[in-house]
């Protein structure tokens, strides 16, 4: 069961899951963008992340040239299918990577460099929660070749699995911040990552509960033995991880006191100080 | 072929995306060099004026390091949404060869510069050194594995065919180191030099012409004088072997280059005219007699093929071919003739003296990326109607989208380069556009730059200091 087409989904789904995760909060800091105070706050939320969003991008590169590499004709079928929200997210992305350049170099301008940047997250995040959504609905196809149309990928869940993302990717960033920042910057980012948290924890609800109906594989998949096994470790995880993030956001919560927070990442903080 | 069919549009979207990024690598592959020599040659001659004009670029190379990264993801997922039958067809063998540009290269270059954006002053001296010369052998690494790709694409060897039709590796050694490989990356890299070679060299006549004292700006203006004098003769010869190479395997680009219609013994030169892909003639050619035989094939009256010897469907438009490759040839020789006069110049003893020869630095400083330009598009024209060349059409290549689709994303392409990259362009400019000082800080403390994210030790120390502020 282990050979190599085995061994290059799994590198694949790594990059994709290392991708969420890290470049996810530089994403959500750019979708919660809007909700801080100008200059200072927007200052302080970009630098957390100014000298990191590169190298969580390149998990991006890794994983689409994987899928080319390795599985050529799934990535022949894919992107066109995907063709509209891919064009969408590569443009978000260059506006988000460029407004790390240049925001800081312009006073005047730098209002239209904090739209860039929050504009490019939100549409980069959106049109990859659009792409997952119409990938998991699935795509016609003919031959070798994808034989929709192009707007094929737009329905209500792809739409609602793009707000998913969105919201998701909002509490990697809120956390985030929790994490890297003090003061009322952090203060008003425990009450975003309360707000993303609930929103998140509906969406996964409202989109696990619609996919067996969306087609009928997904109920083999998930609610027939053997399969259940591996599919039921997941909403365990997540009701795990909403126990453990409920606890940590109150016993952080009372002690938000700058300098008193106990360092979560040795690793990381050892340079922090 | 319709004007607006949805083949034209994808070839006209790759031709835009791709002419936007090669600009940054030819800049940066240079300039990361360029960066390495300063460093060393502060380490070992301890002169602060090399560590000055290291800082000076540094700043530039940053912001043309990242605009180069953003443009080449782009590229990356362009061989899908418009070029899915050829990532189908070709995917098995180009797959893990920019796989591997991914892996060595961008990691490399990636994780190196941040430390030698950031790190002069907590990894010390000679491992910050280590990690510049690094990022330019990343820079470089970069350029062997997409050049090998591109000439795959060329003159491909190596490979077989399977069931579906894809092109599967047989041979790893030939498909990397295919017949026209190591011509286009020695010719490309020198490019690169040449390139930065002159943006070097005219940002330093720029302020020279405002103050010729300026140490930094003389250093600047001598180097890039001396690369021009050394490099832009042996780019000459490359370029000769380069084209040998190509009418050994692409017979038909080399017939199109030179506006050749008819097979004949004793091909002229022609120096212009205008190439009529209807007429089938080269118009108002003005032409020296034998010397096309003589270039080509070392003798006067060597046999070279025109274009005739192949069916319309199967000739590049040599309209395009023919002038593109003028035009490189036009600006290697103004290259020729900078470095020869700055020869001259410093055998007066006197070369910072001329203020034509400033002025003419300062008119050359774009010439690296206009003969870029131009020099890719001949090869990349020239060997059309193929993306394979001989073996798999550009007409077959394309994904089965409608043209309205590609038609929108390429306004949108065009609208996001121009706005962004024009940004970034007079970014740049602004930077060069400040006098260099021997005192020329490092980058910004505390102004939080891009750069690559994964050496998180000195990341997050710039993020700490940020917070303590």
């Amino acid at each position: 069961m282990i050979d190599l087409p085995f061994i290059w989904a799994a590198l694949i789904a790594f990059a994709v899951l290392a991708y969420v995760l890290f470049d996810g909060f530089d994403l959500g800091i750019g979708i919660l963008f809007p909700c801080f105070a100008a200059e200072r706050e927007r200052d302080q939320a970009m630098t957390s992340v100014a000298p990191v969003w590169d190298g969580n991008e390149t998990w991006l590169v890794l994983g689409g040239g994987g899928l080319m590499a390795a599985f050529p004709l799934a990535y022949a079928v894919a992107l066109p299918a995907l063709y509209a929200p891919i064009t969408a997210m590569l443009l978000g992305l260059i506006f988000r990577g460029v407004a790390f350049e240049f925001r800081f170099r312009s006073t005047r301008r730098k209002f239209l460099w904090d739209w860039a940047f929050a504009g490019g997250s939100t549409l980069a995040a959106f049109a990859q929660g659009i792409a997952l959504g119409a990938l998991v609905q699935g795509v016609p196809v003919e031959g070798r070749a994808y034989a929709g149309g192009w707007w094929d990928w737009l329905t209500w869940f792809s739409l609602l699995t793009g707000v998913a993302l969105l919201i998701g990717y909002g509490l990697l960033g809120a956390t985030w911040l929790i994490w890297k920042t003090s003061g009322a910057l952090q203060q008003k980012a425990f009450s975003l990552a309360f707000s993303t948290g609930v929103g998140t924890l509906a969406l996964i609800a409202l989109v696990s509960l619609i996919m067996p109906f969306l087609d009928p594989i997904f109920r083999q998949r998930w609610f027939t033995w053997p399969n259940i096994a591996y599919a039921a470790p997941v909403p365990i995880l997540v009701a795990i991880s909403l126990r453990a993030y409920l606890g940590s956001r109150q016993a952080l919560g009372t002690r938000a006191v700058p300098g008193r927070r106990r360092p979560l990442c040795p690793l990381l903080c050892r340079a922090r100080h | 072929m319709e004007p607006f069919d949805a083949l034209t549009l994808a070839r006209l979207q790759f031709a835009f995306t791709i002419s936007f990024h090669i600009i940054f690598p030819a800049f940066t592959i240079g300039l990361a060099s360029y960066l390495a020599v300063l460093e060393g040659l502060w380490l070992i001659t301890g002169r602060a004026v090399f560590l000055a004009v290291f800082n000076y670029w540094k700043k530039i190379f940053a912001i043309s390091f990242g605009m180069g990264v953003v443009s080449g993801i782009v590229m990356s997922y362009q061989f899908g949404t418009n070029w899915s039958v050829f990532a189908d067809k070709t995917g098995p063998i180009l797959g893990p060869l920019l796989g591997y540009e991914v892996m060595s290269a961008f990691f490399l270059e990636a994780g190196f510069l941040g430390v030698m954006l950031f790190g002069m002053d907590r990894v010390g001296k000679g491992l910050h050194c280590f990690a510049t010369v690094m990022v330019a052998g990343g820079t470089l690494l970069s350029a062997f594995w997409i050049l090998a790709a591109n000439s795959w694409m060329q003159t491909p060897t190596g490979y077989a065919s399977n069931a579906a039709g894809q092109f599967v590796p047989a041979d790893w050694w030939a498909v990397i180191f295919n017949p026209s490989f190591p011509y286009r990356l020695v010719h490309m890299v020198l490019a690169a030099y040449l390139t930065t070679a002159f943006v070097v060299g005219g940002v330093g006549a720029l302020h020279l012409l405002a103050d010729r004292r300026n140490e930094s700006a003389r250093l600047m203006f001598s180097m890039a004088m001396w690369m021009a004098a050394l490099v832009a003769p042996l780019q000459v010869v490359a370029g000769d072997l380069h084209g040998l190479n190509t009418l050994q395997h692409q017979p038909a680009k080399i017939a199109a280059m030179e506006g050749h219609w008819e097979t004949r013994a004793g091909q002229p030169l022609i120096l212009f005219g205008w190439p009529s892909m209807a007429a089938e003639t080269t118009r108002y050619a003005v032409e020296l007699p034998k010397l096309g035989s003589l270039i080509l094939t070392h003798d006067v009256n060597g046999t070279v093929k025109g274009l005739k010897a192949w069916p319309p469907q199967e000739r590049p438009n040599a309209t395009i071919v023919f002038w593109s490759f003028r035009i490189m040839v036009g600006v290697g020789v103004l290259m020729l003739l900078a470095g020869a006069w700055s020869l001259l110049q410093r055998y007066r003893r006197q070369l910072i003296g001329s203020t034509a020869l400033l002025r003419f630095a300062v008119l050359m400083s774009p010439a690296g990326f206009i003969a870029v330009l131009a020099g890719w598009i001949t090869t990349e024209v020239g060997r059309q109607p193929y993306t394979v060349y001989g073996l798999l059409r550009t007409a077959q290549s394309h994904s089965p989208i409608d043209a309205a689709a590609v038609g929108a994303s390429l306004l949108a392409f065009i609208a996001v380069y121009l706005a962004a990259f024009g940004a970034g362009a007079f970014y740049m400019l602004r930077l060069m556009l400040q006098a260099p000082q021997l005192d020329e800080p490092d980058i910004e403390k505390g102004l939080p730059q891009r750069a690559a994210g994964i050496t998180p030790a000195s990341a997050l120390a710039d993020v700490a200091a940020a917070r303590q502020k």
